[in-house]
Parts: C-alpha cells; sequence; structure tokens
C-alpha cells in the first residue's frame, strides 16, 4: 500500500539525487507537498473556525464564573456588558473536590463508567450473536436482517417517544407484567429502574448498527479459512475462536472504540427519556447540558468546565486504547 | 489469519466429511434441523424485539384521545386517523418539516464538498504532519455536545446567530465534517491506486486525476458520506433544542417535544407526528443502509 501512495504523490521523483541543502530540501519538500496541503486547508480551516476556537473559547470560559445573569445579553433594547470575572481552575477544584462534589460529579462518573460498559457489552455481544446467527444459510434471512435494523433507521427522538409510551406507568410492558404476575417497576420513577430502562432502551437502539458492523467483517474472511479448520477436525468453537474472532479483530476493534464514544457521548436517549426529572440517571453529558441550559441560572462555566473534563477522560481513554492495539499489533480501522 | 491452510484442494464430493464419523455431513453454512430451528426461533424473537416499539407507537397513534396508550385495547374499537389530519392540518408539521431539511441538507452540502478534498488527499499522500491530523480527526469524534455547547452558544449569540438555520449548519459541520473526511478516506483507499497513476501518467496534476478521474468513481462513496449527514443532523437533540427558539423553526427533534409541556401532554398527537417522521426517515434509510455500513467500515473489513 505504502508503495503506491509513495509512487501518487510522486517520491520517486524527489529520491533524485544528494541531500541538498536545508533551503532547498525545504522548497522541495514544499513542492512536494504542497498538494497535499491544499488540499486539507478547507477541513483545517472549519476545524480551526468550528472547532478549536470554540474549544479555546469555552477552555477560557472554565476559568471563570460566567452564567446566564452575568455574561453579555439582549433584553429588549437594553445592551448589557459581561460582568463575569476570572477565577482561575476554581471551578475544576469545585467539581473534582469541591463540598458535595460527590453527588454532583463523582456519582455521575461512576455512573457513566457503568453505563458505557454495560451498553457496550451488550451491544457487542448480543451483535455478534445476531450477526453469526444472520450469517448462516438461513431462510429469509435478508428479511430478518431488514427487521432488526428497524432501530437504527427510525430517528432516535421518534423511538424513544415510542418507549416511553411503553415505560409509563400503565404502560403496556407494566400491564404485561402485572398479567404474568410479576412485578411492575416504575420505570421512569425509581432511580434504579430509571438506570435499568435507560441501559434497556439504548442496547435496544445500538444494537443494529454493532450487528450489521460484525456481519460486514464475517462476510469478509474468508470461507477457505473455515473449510481448512474444518478438515483438521476443529469443533465449532474452535472455529469460532481461531477463525472467526481474530477475522473479525479490526472491525471488532474499531465498532468497540466508536461504541464506546458514542455510548460515553449518549446524549438524546436520556435527555428525551427522562428529560429534567431524573437526576439520578443522568450521565456526565447530560448533566453538563442540565447545568448549562436546564437550570437557572445557567451556569455556563461549570457546564464547560464539564465538558472539557469529558473530552480529557475520551482523549486519555482513547490514547491508552490505541497503544494497547498497537502492542497486540492491531490496527485502528477507521 | 496465519492458519496454516491444509493443502490439499477440496474435492467437489467433500471426501472430508465422510472422514469424520461422529460429526454429521453437511456442507459449512448448513445446520441440523435442530440449530436451525433454534436460529429461526431466536432470529423471529430478535425481529419482534426490534419491531415492537415502533409498530406500538404507529398503534397508539390510531387511539383519538391523549390517554389512550393507558388502556390500549380500547383503540380497537375506535381507531381513527384524526389525529395524522390535525397535526397536518393544525400544527407546525410543515415548517418542521421545512427546517428540518434545511438544516439536513445544508450540513450535508457543506460536509461533503468541504470533506472531499482531505478525503483524499489523507487516502492518498502521506505529508509531515500525516498522523498527527488524523489523529485531530479521531479526536473531533470524541467532542461531547457538552464541550461545544456552551462556546457555541456564547458565539453564535454574539454573532446574532441564534435561532438561525445557519448557526445550526455551522455547529453541525463541526462534527460532520471530519466524520465525512473521515469515512471519504476510507472509500477512497478501496479505489485502486493505479487509476491515480494512469492519470499522472497521462499528465494530470493531482488536482485533475482527484476531479477527473476519482470524484466520478467515488460516487457511492460521497453519497454514503452524504446519507450519514444528514441522518446525523436530522436526529440531532441537543444543539438543536437549546439554539432554535421560535416554534416555526423547530426541527422534528424539538418540535415533538414540544408536544409535551408542563401543563399539557397531547400524546396522540405526537404518536401521529412520530409515525410520520419515522414513515419517510425509515423509507430512505432502508434504501441506503447496506451501503451505509459497507462506508462506515470500508477500512475494517479489508484488513
Amino acid at each position: 500500500m505504502t508503495v503506491a501512495i509513495d509512487r501518487a504523490t510522486g517520491k520517486v521523483r524527489g529520491e533524485r539525487g544528494p541531500r541538498r541543502g536545508p533551503l532547498k530540501r525545504l522548497k522541495s519538500s514544499y513542492r512536494k507537498y504542497w498538494y497535499a496541503y491544499a488540499m486539507i486547508t478547507p477541513v483545517v480551516i472549519v476545524l480551526g473556525v468550528l472547532v478549536l476556537y470554540p474549544l479555546a473559547y469555552g477552555f477560557y470560559l472554565t476559568l471563570t464564573d460566567a452564567n446566564s445573569l452575568n455574561t453579555a445579553r439582549t433584553i429588549g433594547v437594553n445592551e448589557i456588558e459581561a460582568t463575569y470575572k476570572f477565577i482561575g481552575f476554581d471551578n475544576y477544584a469545585d467539581i473534582l473536590w469541591g463540598p458535595t462534589s460527590y453527588d454532583r460529579f463523582w456519582s455521575h462518573f461512576i455512573w457513566t463508567i457503568v453505563w458505557t460498559a454495560a451498553c457496550v457489552t451488550l451491544h457487542y455481544t448480543i451483535g455478534l450473536g445476531l450477526a453469526l446467527l444472520l450469517n448462516q444459510k438461513l431462510r429469509g434471512r435478508t428479511f430478518y436482517r431488514m427487521m432488526m435494523v428497524l432501530p437504527w433507521a427510525v430517528p432516535t427522538f421518534v423511538t424513544v417517544f415510542g418507549w416511553r409510551f411503553m415505560l409509563a406507568d400503565g404502560g403496556i410492558i407494566n400491564a404485561g407484567l402485572e398479567w404474568l404476575h410479576l412485578p411492575t417497576p416504575l420505570w421512569l420513577e425509581d432511580a434504579f429502574w430509571q438506570r435499568f430502562a435507560a441501559i434497556m432502551v439504548n442496547t435496544w437502539a445500538g444494537v443494529p448498527f454493532m450487528m450489521l458492523s460484525l456481519l460486514g467483517g464475517l462476510q469478509s474472511i474468508d470461507a477457505s479459512l473455515y473449510e481448512a479448520a474444518e478438515m483438521d477436525g476443529a469443533s465449532a468453537w474452535q472455529r469460532f475462536r481461531y477463525v472467526t474472532l481474530p477475522g473479525l479483530r479490526s472491525v471488532s476493534s474499531t465498532v468497540v472504540l466508536l461504541g464506546i464514544i458514542w455510548t460515553f457521548n449518549q446524549f438524546a436517549i436520556i435527555f428525551l427519556l427522562f428529560g429534567n426529572t431524573a437526576p439520578d440517571a443522568q450521565i456526565l453529558v447530560t448533566w453538563a447540558y442540565r447545568l448549562g441550559f436546564g437550570q437557572q441560572p445557567r451556569d455556563f462555566a461549570q457546564s464547560a468546565a464539564f465538558g472539557m473534563l469529558l473530552l480529557a477522560i475520551l482523549v486519555v481513554f482513547t490514547s491508552f486504547y490505541r497503544r494497547w492495539l498497537n502492542r497486540n499489533d492491531q490496527q485502528l480501522a477507521i | 489469519m496465519s492458519t496454516t491452510t491444509v493443502s490439499t484442494p477440496a474435492s467437489a464430493d467433500r471426501p472430508a466429511a465422510d472422514t469424520a464419523p461422529p460429526r454429521k455431513a453437511r456442507r459449512r453454512g448448513e445446520s441440523g434441523p435442530l440449530a436451525s430451528l433454534a436460529s429461526h426461533g431466536i432470529l423471529i424473537a430478535a425481529s419482534l424485539i426490534a419491531l415492537f416499539p415502533v409498530a406500538w407507537l404507529v398503534f397508539l397513534s390510531l387511539g383519538p384521545d391523549k390517554d389512550d396508550y393507558l388502556h390500549p385495547g380500547g383503540i380497537w374499537s375506535k381507531m381513527t386517523l384524526d389525529n395524522y389530519s390535525f397535526v397536518l392540518q393544525h400544527t407546525n408539521f410543515f415548517h418542521w418539516a421545512a427546517s428540518s431539511l434545511i438544516v439536513s441538507l445544508g450540513t450535508t452540502v457543506v460536509g461533503v464538498m468541504v470533506a472531499a478534498t482531505t478525503g483524499y488527499a489523507v487516502s492518498r499522500m502521506r505529508f509531515p504532519g500525516y498522523k498527527k491530523f488524523m489523529w485531530l480527526l479521531l479526536l473531533t469524534q470524541m467532542f461531547p455536545i457538552a464541550v461545544l455547547i456552551v462556546p457555541m452558544y456564547q458565539i453564535l449569540s454574539e454573532l446574532q446567530l441564534i435561532d438561525s438555520y445557519l448557526g445550526l449548519v455551522l455547529v453541525y459541520c463541526a462534527t460532520a465534517v471530519p466524520y465525512s473526511a473521515w469515512l471519504l478516506k476510507g472509500y477512497f483507499d478501496t479505489i485502486p491506486f493505479e487509476i491515480d497513476e494512469a492519470g499522472r501518467v497521462d499528465g494530470l496534476t493531482p488536482f485533475g486525476t482527484f476531479v477527473r478521474l476519482i470524484l466520478p468513481l467515488a460516487k457511492p462513496g460521497l453519497a454514503v458520506a452524504a446519507f450519514y449527514n444528514f441522518i446525523t443532523a436530522f436526529g440531532e437533540v441537543a444543539f438543536a433544542s437549546t439554539f432554535m427558539l421560535s416554534d416555526t423553526k423547530y426541527t422534528f427533534a424539538v418540535g415533538l417535544q414540544s408536544f409535551i409541556s408542563e401543563h399539557d401532554a397531547q400524546r396522540n398527537l405526537m404518536a401521529a407526528t412520530a409515525v410520520l417522521v419515522a414513515i419517510p426517515a425509515s423509507a430512505f434509510f432502508y434504501f441506503v443502509q447496506k451501503n451505509l455500513v459497507t462506508g462506515l467500515t470500508a477500512g475494517g473489513t479489508k484488513g
């Protein structure tokens, strides 16, 4: 692959001749790569203007005590100047070890970790199981696949409302449980069952993507490997363990990373399922949103600080994940 | 993947199956009747679970009263399409549809156009800073909305762009553009590099190669990126709820929530609107879903 790439950029021409002076080299490097830089410029500009600038501005806000009462705003015809002031790292200190920091940050932090781990594990195992079933020569498997993609096809904000109707006290789920003489939990009110319901809905919504990705991975595994394994007398489990799983490695590592990032940042499901009613089921993202926009006065500074902490957690996690993959001689597919 | 491959070529009558007496002789991928029954059972159950919440929403949307969801048995006797006609005639449904389309299409067009050349560059060229740039693109995937929403709100309100389509499009582009570049890189990687070389031999510049040879070949990949951007922007909740203030500019994601306020919950109308949104969205999705997955995992399934 690399060979073709180098040829495509004209590296062969660049390699001609002995090593030259620094200015010449800079010039030739410019001549060699200016196409690449010109081509990535639009995205660099967009990233700079729409991502990095807001990020820097957000970081600045975390060092202040900005809220909706002291930022610049317009009431009627009156322009009110911003009056917030610089307070250094107090916001971070307050969030991480200030009074009641357990209730405001650490309890949500723990729940976010549990939520992410539970959801991604369920997504992956159920998705893999269904993908394996769909990968068999089976009558009607196209039909099954179409049906099971449905949760992904319908926009989340629509399906979550469907779930709300079902989970409501007196909704179909509790009616069914009552019919079976099972206990009927208050799904949308009781703290434990709120969390349970959130995981359930998110699992339902997230499995199709995993299933389809892993199905794609399964179909790309060379069939002759299975034949060879079968001839060697490998059992079904051994074929799964030594052919299927290694064949899925690069797809798995990618979808698991994406799954973790998406679940960690999953906003819509919890926000739409509970609105402002369930403080215990809020993960860090929805909690940060609530600080910034779901209360009065809006605490912009703390909300932004939560955001920065979230980003930091994800960056650290992804770095370790990549390093771990590299050590295992595996590449991230994306 | 370095499993030692047996050198014996598999012959047509498959003697291997006969030489393994304890196991039944059947081809790979076919399973016994019991196993196949179990597979069907599980798949049927999974399909029902996948289908049910959506089907239930459709069913409830036919009940005329807002509390019908609590006693659904009664809906059978008084099924009606009144909710639908009410939603279409007396709510902001078409305003919301227009907003959703404007914002989603705007994001799609900008996202794909801006990202296309970058996807090509990172697919074909290894320039100094390549790794850092790719890391930056991946990094933007990790942005929790909480990181951008406060600063974006402040910046947009300074620019008077709160409650405007342009503001929302700009916000969505922050995630759509890098994501499109990722997707397109995966697709460009699948186009043989020999085509580039042929173009170069014929005297085209890299830009010329890209525009004349690669772009026409990459239409399916561009379509995949466009679909993704459209779907993501269409379904986004947090920014839309925060930045759109007037109810004629709501997108569907916000409009649906507006049926349930503190004082009143018009659940029947909400269900009907949800169905009206879900039908075109899922029909559209079904046409593209196979391409979507291939596009997303293009790089992954190759290795």
